[in-house]
């Protein structure tokens, strides 16, 4: 960190329609410094990124570089100034080799590819980062964490001065992170200053400076290490907030009769990959399990299996000790299970339906829903408004399409959904995915009332803090396997950490 | 029947598969680097159409046989410029600018074919004569199957490495079948989605007026509206079948031309099966083809996808 003004914004400013995404945004950035933008949901750190990547033009306000004003019509632009971009849902294609995804759209200048030159250069910048990768594979073979990997040699390669990563670490597990945040310590040595975008206090606390940004606005740019994680949480919520702490969990249930039960369930993806290997679990009445793990190691497809979505090629699930694996998701609904999917809007919602007819998806068979051939409309709109109410939906009325709503509104129609229909059985993969703590906060709330009333509850989540908290076991999956599991109350995050990429050979 | 396993038939047979395979293999390989590059063209059919037309027209009016092949191609890389500015530009759905099209072109070219005979005989040509490549020509059996065919014949069977290296070997063919699979790679390394869509539909579209110009020059001597007779969406069928790959569609295409040209032997010879079966044969086995082939696509995973940022 030599202090100098590499990168600057001067009352940077992005409208979207209806949303003020950047307001007046004075963000600079320092030669050398690994520098992290942290805040909430919808905060405006992505935006201020895409726009000093050249990907947004901002509406507003200006961009320096080297005390230079510069503008950056698109991307191209960016990276003529040495700036590159790891985007948070991958830019890359699954069809191409790593070699091919790195070398694309890059050497402009000869027509016949170099294959060999670009590996060789590709060798020794992985040599210096202690990057193992290997380059003739197909990007979809690889794991998640290596995928990262090909994304940040995208940038090397091109040889950045600024690397901006956008949640470089949602989808690693705990060991995976500490690497990068090694490797992004090196870069900063080598002269890289890199931007990266947290949600996580533990890894704001690793940046060399950190910009705290609230509701589209920059509220502070700060050293860590002169100030706590308390404070920094206050600084980006606007207010007093109380970190959650580790909570006594007192819930007891019994365990001698499973009320689900799965048995050496297996299943073949299309690439001919186990998506799930072997896996044996047991869910009891009254109990939070959770599934930790980075999402893509076989959540999906157990959830599906366990909601009727899927047929597993083999092993068994059983339902008070009837087997019913392979059998129609009617039959699964009708048991009382009922499934939060981890994509809101593909899986869980049909967008341009409206709230009342939302709420209702699924189960619009019911005497209650019809009146003989039709839809009995008043009914169904008098369940919606009552669940709006209960579940504290905002909105102007039922007949809103969910598409008009915000992220966390359409999961409560979801959960609505489920949990008014079902009474068994609950099945949440991810729920609370780009939610706002307040949001977050009501989901789990929601889920500890209903295994309060005997509800089985099966919770797969990334977020290894919220799960030791709110769980009462948890199972640990990598690679479509059961990697342990462990007692809520006797874990650590650092234990399961070692659990998830302990015995997992891919992870980088 | 067993007329047509005589020595003579058979080579007229493999030589005529040759013959029938190079229209369909300039539309196949043209529509693959189309389709590689994200743009799900059904126009093929409408644009074979209208390069075997504007070809008869110049044939007819100026008797020079390589301006009438260029203006096939010209004609169909106008129409790779339409479609290119429908779907990639406008981003209107592939599928229904594709068949709209077809219709458009079946349609306007018969109306100009009439107002063109003005209700007399169609004018006529004389088409592309055979070239015997010296001695090799001379090969017993293989020298007629190979060595008499029409120049273009043997360009069209160069194409397909040509095209192979193009996509593989240059950065221009990395950067065409990266917009099928994912468009974004390109658009955030600041190059432009839409010149290189236009460059991929523009070529794929000369490609598939070249065939048409050679569907018109080298089978006839003079238009008919129906002349395609499907031979463009034999072409869509290949790529399918032949999983996105030159040498795969190069196969599928020689598999429809054989049976193809078996189905014309038949007719000639007037044996006692009605020829019509034999001349389903091609569309039949398209959609055995796609039946078996059904699981192991490789299908571009962007396809007919409109690119929004």
């Amino acid at each position: 960190m030599s202090g100098q003004a590499l990168l600057e914004t001067k009352m940077l400013t992005k409208h979207f329609p209806g949303v003020v995404a950047n307001e007046g945004i004075n963000f600079v950035l320092e030669e050398g410094e690994v520098h992290c933008l942290f805040g909430e949901n919808g905060a405006g750190k992505s935006t201020l990124c895409s726009c000093l990547f050249g990907y947004y033009r901002p509406d507003g306000g200006s961009i320096e570089f080297k005390g230079e004003p510069v503008k950056f019509r698109s991307p191209r632009d960016s990276i003529r100034y040495g700036i590159g971009m790891v985007h948070q849902h991958f830019v890359l294609v699954d069809e191409f080799t790593v070699l091919e995804n790195i070398i694309v759209g890059t050497n402009t200048e000869k027509w016949s590819l170099d294959l060999e030159a670009s590996e060789n250069q590709l060798k020794n910048i992985c040599d210096e980062y202690g990057i193992d990768l290997k380059f003739n594979s197909l990007v979809r073979d690889l794991s998640v964490g290596e995928q990262q990997w090909v994304e940040i040699l995208k940038s090397l390669y091109l040889k950045v001065e600024i690397l901006i990563l956008d949640e470089p670490t949602a989808v690693l597990t705990p060991e995976e992170s500490n690497k990068l945040f090694k490797i992004m310590h090196k870069m900063g040595q080598n002269g890289i200053s890199i931007i990266f975008i947290s949600h996580k206090i533990s890894e704001v606390m690793l940046a060399d400076r950190v910009s705290v940004m609230s509701k589209g606005r920059l509220i502070d740019t700060v050293f860590p290490r002169e100030t706590t994680p308390q404070e920094l949480t206050n600084l980006m919520i606007g207010r007093e907030v109380k970190l959650r702490v580790i909570e006594e969990n007192d819930n007891e249930y019994d365990r001698s009769y499973p009320i689900l039960s799965i048995n050496n369930l297996k299943y073949k993806n299309k690439y001919g990959k186990f998506a799930l290997n072997d896996i044996s679990l047991n869910l009891y009445s009254g109990e939070i399990l959770g599934l930790a793990g980075v999402s893509g190691n076989g959540q999906k497809e157990l959830f599906e299996s366990l909601s009727g979505n899927l047929n597993p090629d083999s092993g068994t699930i059983s339902y008070e000790g009837k087997e019913i694996q392979g059998r129609s998701s009617r039959v699964f609904m009708d048991l009382g299970i009922g499934l939060i999917p981890d994509d809101r809007y593909r899986e869980g919602l049909v967008s341009d339906f409206d709230i009342s007819e939302n709420i209702i998806l699924g189960w619009q068979r019911l005497n209650d829903y019809t009146k003989g051939f039709f839809l009995n409309r008043n009914n169904i709109k008098r369940l919606a408004e009552d669940l709006i109410k209960k579940f504290n939906i905002m909105t102007p009325s039922s007949t809103v399409p969910v598409s008009h709503l915000s992220g966390g509104n359409a999961q409560k129609v979801i959960l609505a959904r489920e949990l008014n229909h079902s009474n068994k059985i609950l099945l949440a993969n991810q729920p609370t995915r780009g939610l706002d703590l307040g949001v977050i906060e009501y989901v789990y709330n929601q889920i500890k009332l209903k295994r309060d009333e005997g509800f089985a509850v099966l919770l797969a989540s990334e977020e290894l803090e919220d799960l030791i908290n709110l769980c009462d076991r948890i199972a640990i999956i990598s690679d479509g396997e059961i990697k342990g599991i462990v007692e809520a109350k006797s874990t650590s995050i650092q234990d399961i950490g070692l659990l998830m990429a302990g015995q997992s050979e891919t992870s980088a | 029947m067993s007329e047509l396993f005589q020595e003579a038939v058979i080579i007229s047979i493999l030589a005529g598969t040759l013959r029938i395979m190079t229209p369909i293999l300039f539309a196949a390989i043209g529509e693959l680097v189309t389709q590689r590059a994200g743009i799900w063209n059904m126009g093929v059919e409408g644009t074979m159409i209208m390069g075997a037309f504007v070809s008869y027209v110049v044939a007819t009016q100026s008797d020079s046989l390589p301006l009438a092949i260029l203006s096939g191609i010209l004609s169909g890389m106008v129409m790779g410029l339409i479609i290119g500015f429908m779907t990639s530009t406008l981003r209107v759905d592939h599928f229904i600018t594709g068949l709209g099209l077809n219709l458009l072109v079946g349609g306007l070219t018969f109306f100009w074919f009439r107002i063109y005979v003005k209700g007399g005989h169609p004018p006529t040509f004389t088409g592309l004569e055979n070239f015997s490549i010296p001695i090799l020509a001379s090969i017993p059996i293989l020298g007629e199957v190979f060595f008499n065919q029409k120049p273009l014949t043997y360009i069209a069977i160069l194409s397909v490495p040509v095209v192979s290296y193009f996509l593989y070997r240059t950065r221009w063919g990395l950067e065409i079948r990266c917009l099928g699979e994912n468009p974004k790679a390109i658009d955030i390394k600041g190059l432009s989605v839409a010149l290189r869509q236009y460059i991929a539909i523009i070529i794929g579209s000369g490609m598939t007026g070249l065939g048409g110009a050679f569907l018109m020059l080298g089978f006839s001597d003079r238009f008919q509206p129906d002349l395609t007779a499907g031979k463009g969406w034999l072409a869509i069928v290949a790529i399918i079948a032949g999983k996105w790959l030159p040498k795969g569609v190069f196969a599928a295409v020689l598999v429809f031309a054989f049976l193809e040209s078996v189905a014309v032997h038949v007719q000639i010879i007037d044996a006692d099966i009605p020829y019509q079966i034999f001349f389903a044969l091609p569309y039949l086995a398209s959609i055995i083809l796609l039946i078996l082939l059904r699981r192991k696509t490789n299908q571009p995973a962007r396809l007919g996808v409109p690119y929004f940022r």
